[in-house]
């Protein structure tokens, strides 16, 4: 509504604006009417059991209500609506009339409803009235042309010409008053329904967020099926593999059965590598430290590990955790040039601080890290990143030339 | 000598019996998770207890957690532990209960020979670490380190003390004489400024321990 008013009015604004406020002002009048007679009837036949029924209807018809309501909206609010009632849990009709009647959601619109009823009216009536007195006064030079007079009660009369063409000028502006009228009712109606019948944005960050942590919960779950999987059938077979070609070589096998034992020795290293990768054993066994620890020894570069955690994380929070440490510590061994490193982890009531130092030469660029420096193995801190966020955390890196490089990850987890 | 099994795996399980059925030994059980452990051990009182570290019903380090469960109850029961990885952590909670014991790598079993020795030696009160577990220790680089100065020999040397060889078993690996492995344990001794010890479990922790932390 800001800007050139000119322009306000020829565009579609004042039209939306009408046709929200007329179509709220049929909606909710039918739905008045509707409620009076549930309401009559109901309480007439309440002794008979049907009346209880009819009544229950009220509140359900005020959801019907809503949900055109919030179709209506998109006239003149583009943002999206999505109803604030959540899906029963169970199926059939009783179940959904109990779940929806203990819906706040459902109490809420009818009250709006209600609200919707008596205001729709009064949200019509103010830029009717600057309308209709606008145009009689935008009229009045013809008015006294043809002899009548407009009357403004004991202030008195309009009947000269003279008189007439000031107030027709008035008029005139009531009548664009009128429009911007139409527009401010419009907005405070949409506004009061957003606020009744649309779920909260913050409800659905919530859910969002919610459904991100569960998915990655999934992931983790998932991670952990295969590395049992794997452990159990693959690295268990090559294993059996590898004794009864120990057998063979005690029983004369010779030459082959000794290759093939280094073959199926090689496939059991490689098929560790990848399980360790997709899931570690040491941590869930042991958790963080022990798996840190693990990392630790791995590691070219010496490393030393601090973990200081009161209990076990969740977790995938957990896991997030480790994965960070991992691959930080292979940007320390690939690009730092650092002759050590060291790991801290704590955990406070807030959230757990993961931070890995390195004393190398620094320089590794923010968006990729570490990684970045040459082969743009960036990616892998990337996707750290992305795995940090999962969890709501956040990634922080400062690498000056000439270092150290500080990794500092910090995990959202209530304790 | 009697030997009480614990695997998961029927394939593995029945493998280890022949191994050992191979070289003389009894299996007095072979069970399939850690409370059957636990009972048969009670029940046989076996020279030496070969168990899996991950095991029904947790699939977790359940193998690990009963053998440091029987030490406690049975300070010098004979135990090797058989793990699909190679963790220090599992190394040093199983060394800290005393001699021995052993930790050894799963597909170690592929030589059999080594491994009933192993076991031998395990039973017999000796301390046995997989070699990858050492491995994995020297590999670290280091700056300024008081290991740079060892030798070549001297490297190997410290190596197999890691893993719980006696003198006598090193001068046969090493092909040399014992007299000469005594000289460069002294020296490897001097070099790190460790404490000389007579006793193999205590070498074996020492010499863990300064490649753990020191180095």
């Amino acid at each position: 509504m800001a800007g050139n008013p000119l322009r306000f009015l020829l565009s579609s604004w004042p039209w939306r604006s009408l046709a929200y406020l007329l179509s709220g002002l049929v909606t909710g009048i039918l739905w008045m009417l509707l409620a009076l007679v549930l309401v009559v009837v109901g309480v007439l036949l309440a002794p008979a059991g049907i009346g209880i029924v009819l009544l229950l209807c009220v509140p359900l018809s005020a959801i019907g209500l809503g949900a055109v309501d919030r179709r209506r909206l998109r006239l003149i609010d583009a943002r999206p609506a999505p109803s604030p009632h959540r899906d029963p849990r169970e199926a059939g009709l009783r179940p959904w009339l109990r779940f929806r009647l203990r819906e706040t959601a459902t109490w809420r619109e009818l009250g709006h409803a209600v609200l919707a009823g008596l205001l729709s009216v009064a949200a019509v009536m103010a830029p009717f009235v600057l309308f209709v007195g606008g145009v009689v006064q935008a009229g009045a030079p013809m008015l006294v042309e043809n002899g009548d007079q407009i009357m403004y009660g004991t202030a008195g009369t309009v009947d000269t010409r003279g008189e007439a063409w000031p107030v027709a000028v008035f008029g005139g502006l009531m009548v664009l008053l009128g429009f911007y009228a139409m527009t401010v009712a419009a907005a405070a109606r949409a506004a009061l329904d957003r606020a009744l019948l649309v779920r909260p944005v913050e409800e659905e960050l919530v859910a969002v967020r919610a459904s991100r942590a569960r998915m990655a919960d999934a992931f983790e779950a998932e991670r952990r099926r295969i590395e049992r999987d794997l452990h159990d059938g693959a690295q268990q077979r090559l294993t059996g593999l590898i004794m009864t070609l120990g057998l063979a070589k005690l029983d004369g096998g010779g030459e082959w059965a000794a290759k093939a034992q280094d073959e199926a020795r090689a496939a059991l290293e490689e098929l560790r590598d990848l399980v360790r990768g997709i899931h570690p054993s040491v941590l869930t066994d042991r958790g963080l430290r022990a798996a840190v620890e693990s990392l630790a020894e791995r590691s070219a570069v010496p490393v030393e590990v601090d973990v200081d955690l009161p209990g076990r994380p969740p977790e995938a929070i957990e896991s997030a955790a480790y994965f960070v440490v991992a691959e930080a510590l292979a940007n320390v061994a690939k690009h730092s040039g650092a002759s050590r490193a060291r790991v801290t982890v704590r955990r406070n009531r807030k959230a757990l601080h993961v931070e890995v130092r390195d004393d190398g030469t620094g320089g590794a660029a923010a968006h990729g890290a570490h990684g970045a420096r040459e082969d743009g193995g960036g990616s892998g801190l990337q996707g750290l990143a992305d795995r940090v966020a999962v969890h709501d955390g956040t990634v922080r890196l400062s690498s000056p030339p000439g270092g150290p490089t500080i990794l500092r990850v910090e995990i959202p987890c209530e304790s | 000598m009697r030997v009480v099994i614990a695997e998961d795996s029927v394939l593995l399980r029945e493998g280890l019996g022949q191994i050992l059925g191979r070289f003389g030994h009894e299996v007095a059980a072979a069970v399939a998770d850690a409370p059957a452990l636990a009972a048969a051990v009670a029940e046989h009182a076996p020279d030496v207890v070969l168990t899996d570290v991950r095991m029904p019903p947790g699939f977790r380090d359940e193998g690990l957690r009963a053998a440091l469960a029987l030490r406690a109850a049975t300070p010098d029961l004979p135990i090797l532990v058989l793990s699909q990885y190679v963790e220090q952590s599992y190394a040093a909670d199983l060394l800290q209960t005393g001699g021995a014991v052993g930790y050894l790598l799963k597909d170690r079993v592929g030589e059999v020979a080594e491994f009933v020795d192993a076991l031998d030696r395990v039973a017999a009160g000796g301390t046995v670490i997989d070699p990858e577990v050492v491995r994995r220790l020297l590999a670290r680089r280091r700056d300024h380190s008081p290991l740079e100065r060892l030798t070549a020999r001297e490297r190997e040397v410290l190596a197999l003390m890691a893993e719980g060889r006696s003198n006598g078993a090193i001068a046969r690996a090493l092909v040399v004489g014992e007299a000469a492995v005594v000289k460069h344990v002294g020296s490897i001794f001097g070099k790190l400024d460790l404490h000389q010890t007579s006793d193999d479990h205590r070498r074996v922790r020492a010499v863990l321990a300064y490649l753990r932390d020191g180095g």
